[in-house]
């Protein structure tokens, strides 16, 4: 008796440091939706911390209107279902022929493949040669040179694997070549992988930014993050202005900073609960060694 | 001898048959590894020449120092040796303290008693691995901020002084490790908390009768169930010592504290890309992945002779 109430202490104790992990999660995204829905004088006032105090949408009204900021979110949406479209087809390509352990070469294309993961040029020499090929500053440098991720595709491989060959062969007695075989067993089979990895490809192509900013100067093609990172920038340079005695008053530019961070952050917010189902598996199938 | 070369032949023609359509499959990843992987490396050759913008790599005059000027100019460099300091020393610090704490929160994870509440957990816990660092830059220069920051006008509040999180270099060091930590220790239970699903469960049960309490249970039972893969993840990690993030370190610096937070993928991108010093850039460039192989290699034996299963 004694001892299941000093495990329930215990229990309980756990599920106190979880609670505090949701929050220490948590309140900076509402800390910041909170400034970006209040009105200017309470956030120079330092009064606004969870809740928005003064209702105003003024910032999200100024940053909608801003039509570099609005033509760059349609550009990174449609960017990034390009992207999608386009890696996970390189994905299958890669990933479906390497599960045939007959195929002659497949020992070959494995070692050239995993290679790549361990041992890469640099920065510098990935840069000269889109120079030499014509992609710098071409909008399809932010689509085809990290269109394969090898972690992916071992992933993807490894969930192929989990399909039995049995299968596969059945399919082959009938008479069904490769090609028929992946999308009419292969694929309807691999629903879920197949959307934890447009999930993890789409998110990196939202969230991605050093791509364009080392090898596009074109400002139409700069994905949000870039322009994002831009606006914070010239607030920041601001705040350190004022920290070290200029007189400033960043309260502006603080909701429309704050109004900025949720526009970005909302599509992800948007999409997580749908796809987390999906992800976890994902994720833990990469977990495997091959 | 003729019937032989029949057969073999008709093997040949029957496998391509069944096969050929697999090899059109794959010829395009292939050639995209060997476009944008490999023949990147024919350019590593930058390094130990004078980079000229009319010729082609082949065709460049050698360097200087049987070709090892720029690596020489590397390490002359004061900009570089602080890139290297600051990447090590960041590297080392995400190690030390971001290494343990998706293991930490994975056995608190697992010791869980409310299988709803655990779900609640996970799921709020995964989302900041989805936010850019631009994103979480921008979230924590609201949050840090020296006078309207939340957490400043909380200490304020407290009768603390306000600490200066990423406008001054130590604790801008610090404010790094951590928010490294805060977006990915959550995502990076994951994989422990797959491997926690292939202990056998009998083992709880019999030290349950011997009467073990919850700590026997996680250092006998628990920790060695996830001793392989911490030792994987560990091997990874460190040959990752000296690899530099981009994203993290360019979004979260800002001038004050550009002693700490420039890294080594800072100084290629500002004196490679911005200041068009090609072959210096190549030359730490492959500095950079060479050491990281050596480590990888390195490591990967260690722990062979520790015992463990290693990477390959």
């Amino acid at each position: 008796m004694v001892k299941s109430k000093r495990t329930k202490a215990g229990d309980l104790a756990i599920a106190f440091v979880c609670v505090l992990l949701i929050l220490v999660c948590l309140l900076p995204m509402l800390n910041v939706l909170a400034r970006s829905l209040s009105s200017t004088e309470y956030i120079i006032r330092n009064e606004v911390l969870l809740w928005p105090k003064g209702w105003n949408v003024e910032a999200y009204r100024l940053v909608l209107s801003d039509s570099k900021y609005t033509w760059s979110l349609a550009w990174t949406a449609i960017l990034t279902v390009i992207c999608v479209a386009v890696s996970m087809t390189m994905t299958i390509l890669c990933a479906y022929p390497l599960i045939y352990r007959d195929l002659k070469g497949r020992r070959f294309f494995n070692t050239m493949i995993l290679f790549t993961m361990y041992f890469s040029a640099g920065t510098i020499p990935h840069y000269l040669l889109y120079k030499d090929l014509g992609l710098l500053n071409h909008p399809l440098v932010l689509i085809i040179p990290n269109s394969l991720s090898v972690f992916y595709m071992i992933i993807m491989r490894t969930f192929f694997y989990s399909i039995p060959d049995s299968l596969r062969e059945s399919a082959e007695i009938d008479g069904a070549g490769p090609v028929r075989i992946l999308f009419s067993i292969y694929l309807p089979l691999s629903k879920p992988v197949l959307a934890t990895l447009s999930l993890f490809y789409a998110v990196g192509r939202w969230n991605g930014f050093s791509d364009a900013l080392m090898y596009m100067n074109d400002r139409r093609y700069h994905p949000i993050q870039l322009l994002l990172y831009n606006i914070l920038n010239a607030v920041t340079s601001i705040e350190i202005q004022t920290q070290e005695g200029f007189a400033s008053a960043p309260g502006i530019s603080d909701t429309i900073q704050a109004a900025t961070v949720m526009f970005a952050t909302v599509p992800i917010l948007i999409v997580y609960p749908w796809l987390q189902k999906y992800f976890i598996s994902g994720a833990t199938l990469g977990a495997l060694k091959d | 001898m003729k019937g032989r070369l029949t057969i073999n032949r008709r093997r040949v023609i029957n496998y391509l048959r069944k096969y050929w359509s697999l090899y059109v499959m794959l010829s395009i990843p292939i050639a995209y590894f060997i476009i944008f992987r490999y023949i990147p490396m024919t350019y590593i050759q930058i390094a130990f020449k004078r980079y000229s913008i009319v010729q082609s790599p082949w065709e460049m005059p050698w360097a200087g120092d049987n070709g090892f000027e720029y690596f020489i100019k590397a390490f002359r460099n004061l900009d570089f040796l602080y890139a290297l300091r600051n990447t090590l020393l960041l590297n080392f610090l995400d190690l030390i303290m971001g290494f343990p704490a998706p293991i930490i929160l994975a056995l608190l994870l697992n010791e869980l008693a409310f299988p709803r509440f655990k779900r609640l957990t996970q799921s709020v816990a995964y989302l900041p691995h989805f936010l850019s660092w631009i994103i979480i830059a921008g979230l924590a220069k609201q949050l840090f901020a020296p006078t309207s920051g939340l957490i400043n006008i909380f200490l304020n509040r407290l009768g603390f002084q306000s600490i200066p999180f990423l406008n001054d270099p130590t604790h801008w060091v610090f404010t790094y490790v951590f928010l490294g930590i805060w977006r990915n220790v959550g995502w990076n239970t994951i994989i422990y908390l797959a491997a926690l699903t292939n202990i056998n469960p009998e083992l709880y049960e019999a030290s349950a009768i011997d009467g073990a309490n919850r700590w026997q249970n996680i250092w006998y039972i628990t920790l060695p169930g996830l001793r392989p893969t911490i030792f994987t993840l560990l091997i990874l990690s460190l040959g990752n010592i000296l690899s530099s993030e981009f994203d993290r370190p360019y979004a979260l610096s800002n001038p004050l504290v550009n002693s700490v937070s420039n890294v080594i993928s800072i100084f290629v991108y500002r004196y490679g890309i911005r200041g068009l010093q090609f072959s210096l850039t190549t030359a730490v460039g492959l500095f950079q992945s060479v050491v990281c192989v050596i480590f990888l290699v390195a490591a990967n034996a260690l722990a062979k002779r520790f015992g463990e299963r290693g990477i390959w």
